[in-house]
């Protein structure tokens, strides 16, 4: 990782993809979050209870707003840590893609029935 | 001609909210790649980057009040309970469903993964909302930001669609109705 600030061939400062690659990670992570705790509500019902913040509609209330703080909670970590910075953007997006494919695996009804 | 208070705002949010968000992801997508194909050698200008980045913002918000609208206004209509001894169970959709093995997959595998599924589309497009109003034209510079943001994107209307499709199928199965009646035309007396 590198801390830059480029210049492009049109003459004007090219922002370091540090921001950029948090934004992707964070939605990765956030995606995953979802996903599995979708799964860990649906299987525990300890937890099912602890998830129903609001009683109409039950544990997705919970599930939601708690996947919603866990992405904006690493996206605001991500993106002080490499505001100023580029970083690896293959391997970035690479984990990021594969946190988004889990999630959409891990919603689905099924394939949370293996669990 | 009525229409009830819970047939509106299924309708709102899924015709509305989520229809909207169907049709500006796949102009977003098309304009994605329209813009910054490695064919077109001309960088767009700061007004163009400004009214993608609103575009995106736009469409965010769109997802975010159709998650919204369904699953704290709509979804608690679909899943409530019916009081024990209910003869008719339309007003209860998710017990309507549940009641027949010819509909209960709907429920088990439609709602249940349309409810969860469908969040992967405000996360995604918030995402690619924000890295477009960061960076601008500038994104141009970075080819790997917008392959990421084309896929998310991607992903977040697979998703939306799914979402959109189990609603629609649901709501043919088993209708959230109720409420009070909203009279759209008055009723013409004889």
């Amino acid at each position: 990782m590198s801390k830059s600030k480029t210049s492009s061939p049109a003459g004007f400062a090219v922002l370091p993809n540090g921001p950029g690659a948090a934004a992707i990670l964070a939605a990765g992570i956030g995606s995953f979050a979802l996903g599995l705790l979708a799964i860990v509500a649906d299987k525990s019902a300890f937890l099912k209870n602890l998830f129903n913040f609001y009683k109409p509609t039950g544990p997705l209330s919970g599930v939601t707003t708690s996947a919603i703080f866990a992405w904006l909670l690493c996206w605001s970590i991500l993106e002080w840590r490499w505001r100023r910075k580029n970083v690896p953007l293959l391997r970035v997006n690479t984990v990021a893609f594969v946190l988004l494919g889990l999630s959409l695996l891990l919603t689905f009804p099924t394939f949370a029935d293996f669990f | 001609m009525e229409i009830t208070t819970r047939e509106l705002w299924t309708m709102i949010h899924g015709m509305g909210f989520g229809g909207l968000y169907l049709l500006a992801c796949s102009g977003a997508l098309v304009e994605l790649f329209r813009r910054y194909s490695p064919n077109i050698s001309e960088p767009g200008s700061e007004t163009d980057a400004r009214f993608l980045a609103l575009y995106l913002a736009a469409m965010a918000t769109l997802a975010w009040l159709a998650v919204l609208t369904g699953a704290y206004i709509v979804y608690p209509w679909y899943r409530a309970d019916a009081p024990a001894g209910t003869a008719s169970l339309a007003a209860f959709p998710q017990r309507l469903l549940l009641s027949s093995h010819a509909t209960s997959g709907w429920h088990t595998i439609g709602m249940e993964w349309k409810e969860h599924v469908a969040w992967l589309a405000p996360i995604s497009s918030t995402m690619a909302a924000a890295v477009c109003i960061r960076y601008g034209r500038g994104i141009r510079h970075h080819p790997r930001l917008r392959t990421a943001l084309v896929c998310f994107l991607l992903i977040s209307f697979l998703a939306a669609g799914l979402a959109g499709l189990f609603g629609a199928m649901l709501n043919k199965n088993a209708p959230v109705e109720g409420g009070s009646s909203i009279h759209l035309v008055p009723e013409a007396h004889p």
